[in-house]
């Protein structure tokens, strides 16, 4: 995924520093925060199984799942949250969910 | 086993890889309603702008001083979504005409789920479609207001159970059936209602292709899986779609000037809704008997729908 | 001065507004606020103006739909009054929230129940919080250059906050009056098209109306509390423009033969010219009264009032609403409260009149004077009740 243009605005603010009207003006910060640490379980790809076929990427909530330049998948594990979509639909069954080891 | 007559080439390869709601967002984990925002916003592209309902997907996606939308968007209230985009939409058309802003054309959508819709939403909607605002409705619904805690709306499923029509001793989960919403649209004379699931990605995103073209209201209702509020696994939002559409739960068609059409397989016989019910918490209470009576009106329903397809033709 | 024609206000305020380069307006009809918005109507279906007209199906999409449109960087205008204008309230103070200079009518009319379409100001009370300037006007030249005005005011980027303009309903909006209008050249160079601090297009793509956790919402109240405050500095510079340019200078809080006076009466809206003429009328007879006419009612101008009543015994306020189980009438309320940590203040007595259409005469405000002479405590007398 490309770096995302993020506002890291200071914080907290004072009164004077919140945007009017709470608007925000840096589309797509929301990237600053990073739903990874959500997971239970992560996502891995056995290439020898994949099939390049991209439903992994489709059927992600996150969006994060993205074709790599060798066109294979792997998962963004800064936002992932481990819902196991992915490997449930793999139809060639290449993604098992493994547990967060502590 | 019916031809099918629309096969649709599964390509997600084809599909816009720009992502125009950023990861980061708050969603629940296999959020079904989010998957379907992001493709549908795959689908429309940069030129648009969005007038959000309260709900799920405004509270996971813009709680300041950070915003998930790379789109331009707004969020007011609960119950306007609809006239808030007939504001945008009338804005945009006089602004382009007078030349304050760039020539060039903008659509404008309203998104809310099913209570921002079919209940607080719905008069809002009405007087919008009415009108005849060029504007694309999309009702992303879960069959609950999800958002405050599971609360029924009238898209709940007869006989779910929610916290406010709960499976109890005496009344056992909602007394109603859902209501039917894209009928409504199309005796609204709306040109394009169409309903989609985004566990058929291809087929929502041509639908709200065809929704953007026409230059005049649209309605797409959007099945949105909810684990949480469904009580069901997070990795088993997709199957949940797709037993939806293959029970009939959700049958998913078009209306395009009145004429109803099918974008499904026909199959021979549905799936037995119970293949559909069983893996779902808040049905988890549901006796065989239930499950007929709930079996038989959406063969009901089915057989109407089969009707529309065969009967209904263009205005 | 220039030509005078007879028009009944109402039709005036949309000629007004129709001079102002409105991109968008989303109406609902309600009397007494109907020939507004039928005008209004009139004006973009004969194509006079470049504007969108929304017949939204309801008063809170009236507002909801000027939201969308000055979100998107439109010249946004709405009219309503009385049970509208209380749909409106939950979209008010959201739109004074997200800065959306939203300009609006209201033509002033009682609130049900029981069901009453006359005059009185029982509908703008409860919307004294939402965050909107608020201006009263007394006769239809005013309705004119304060409908106009209240844009200028508005899309300042100093103010970026809603205006209503509040007409009595009937009593003023169905009057015919002898009025003066500015040019089309003259209002364009005093107001030019609107340009947004921000708006939704995706050649620059924001989020608008986002939510705000514990941990910012103290400080959104802060922000928006001193903006409105700080718009009655830009209120006064606009006023004073509005003079050079036409000739009538307008001001927060106006006073008529106060000077000298040992009582002053206080009024706000279309009874203010009457009460003038009930003040000539006691001068005349050698009472020592004089008057206080509030234009401004939020930001509420607390320094011009001071001192306007400071120097006065007995100020009598005339409300025409009532804070039902409160202190009385809302203005005599804010009153005195800004009058409480004064070393010197006048005795403040409140007189409710004029409820619900009842009308009010140059001798109701002599009565009014005289009972309020009479009275030995400071409870409020709802004028004329009969008990």
């Amino acid at each position: 995924m490309a770096k995302k243009k993020t506002e890291q605005k200071k914080w907290p603010e004072k009164w004077h520093e919140v945007n009017p009207g709470c608007m925000v003006f840096a589309a797509g910060n929301a990237a600053n925060y990073k739903t990874g640490s959500w997971k239970s379980q992560r996502p891995l790809w056995d290439n020898a199984k994949c099939i390049k076929c991209g439903i992994c990427y489709i059927f992600c909530p996150e969006g994060c799942i993205q074709e790599k330049k060798d066109g294979f998948y792997e998962a963004n594990l800064d936002y992932c949250k481990g819902c196991g979509i992915c490997a449930h639909e793999c139809w060639p069954g290449a993604i098992v969910m493994r547990e967060e080891e502590e | 086993m019916n031809p099918v007559q629309n096969f649709e080439i599964f390509a997600p390869k084809l599909v816009d890889r720009k992502e125009y709601l950023s990861a980061g967002h708050r969603a629940c984990q296999g959020c079904g309603e989010v998957l379907a925002l992001r493709h549908i916003l795959k689908a429309l592209g940069d030129d648009v702008v969005v007038a959000n309902a309260t709900g799920c997907m405004e509270i996971i996606s813009s709680g300041y001083p950070q915003t998930a939308w790379e789109v331009p968007y707004v969020h007011v209230a609960f119950e306007n979504a609809a006239a808030v985009g007939s504001g945008v939409e009338a804005a945009l058309k006089a602004l382009r005409r007078k030349g304050r802003i760039a020539d060039r054309y903008v659509k404008t959508i309203a998104v809310a789920g099913d209570g921002g819709t079919a209940d607080i939403g719905l008069q809002a909607l009405s007087g919008a479609m009415e009108r005849g605002h060029d504007m694309i409705f999309f009702c992303l619904d879960n069959e609950a207001y999800m958002n405050t805690g599971i609360q029924r709306s009238s898209a709940t499923p007869f006989m779910a159970a929610t916290t406010t029509s709960p499976a109890g001793e005496a009344i056992p989960g909602q007394r109603t059936q859902k209501k039917n919403v894209p009928e409504i649209m199309v005796a609204h004379k709306v040109p394009y209602v169409a309903t989609a699931c985004p566990s058929y990605p291809i087929d929502l995103i041509n639908k709200v292709k065809k929704a953007a073209a026409v230059r005049g209201p649209a309605y797409v209702h959007v099945f949105s899986m909810c684990p949480t509020g469904w009580r069901c696994a997070s990795e088993i939002t997709i199957k949940l779609g797709r037993l939806a559409v293959e029970t009939g739960v959700f049958p998913l068609y078009e209306v395009e000037n009145g004429k109803y059409r099918l974008t499904m397989e026909v199959p021979e016989k549905l799936r037995p809704v119970g293949d559909y019910l069983k893996p779902q918490g808040r049905f988890r209470h549901l006796s065989p008997t239930d499950i007929e009576k709930i079996q038989a009106h959406v063969l009901r329903e089915w057989d109407i729908l089969l009707n529309k397809v065969e009967c209904m033709q263009p205005w | 001065m220039g030509k005078r024609i007879g028009m009944e206000v109402a039709i005036a305020a949309a000629e007004a507004v129709a001079l102002c380069n409105i991109d968008v307006a989303a109406v609902y009809p309600i009397t007494p606020q109907s020939h507004i918005a039928e005008h209004v109507a009139d004006i973009i279906h004969d194509g006079r103006i470049d504007s969108e007209f929304i017949t939204v199906e309801s008063e809170h999409s009236a507002i909801s739909a000027c939201a969308g449109a000055s979100a998107a960087g439109a010249r946004a205008y709405t009219a309503t009054s009385s049970q509208g204008l209380m749909l409106m309230h939950e979209i008010l103070p959201i739109v004074s929230a997200m800065r959306l200079p939203i300009c609006m009518a209201n033509a002033n009319r009682a609130v049900s129940g029981p069901l009453n379409i006359w005059n009185d100001h029982t509908d703008i009370m409860p919307q004294r919080d939402s965050g909107w300037i608020s201006l009263f006007t007394e006769n239809g030249q005013e309705v004119i250059d304060l409908s106009i005005m209240s844009f200028k005011i508005a899309e300042d980027p100093e103010v970026m906050l809603p205006c209503v303009v509040n007409i009595d309903g009937f009593q003023l909006t169905h009057m015919i009056e002898p009025l003066e209008f500015p040019s089309q050249a003259e209002v364009s160079k005093f107001l030019p098209p609107r340009k947004p601090f921000a708006s939704l297009h995706p050649d620059n793509p924001i989020s608008m109306g986002c939510f705000a956790m514990p941990d910012t919402y103290t400080e959104t109240v802060l922000a928006k509390e001193t903006a409105l405050r700080n718009s009655k500095k830009v209120i006064a510079k606009v006023f004073s423009e509005w003079a050079k340019r036409f000739g009538r200078k307008y001001n927060v809080v106006e006073t008529y033969k106060a000077k000298g006076a040992d009582t002053l009466m206080l009024t706000m809206g279309s009874m203010g010219e009457t009460a003038s003429t009930a003040v000539d009328e006691m001068r005349k007879a050698g009472k020592k009264v004089g008057l206080v006419k509030l234009r401004l009612w939020r930001p509420f101008p607390v320094e011009e009032l001071k001192a306007a009543i400071q120097e006065c015994k007995t100020l009598i306020v005339m409300d025409r609403a009532i804070s039902t189980g409160g202190a009385g009438g809302p203005v005599a309320t804010d009153i005195k409260s800004i009058l409480y940590g004064e070393k010197k203040k006048p005795r403040v007595l409140n007189v409710i009149a004029g409820l619900g259409g009842r009308d009010l005469t140059v001798s109701d405000f002599v009565a009014m004077f005289e009972m309020a002479k009479k009275k030995k405590d400071e409870t409020f007398e709802i004028y004329g009740v009969r008990e």
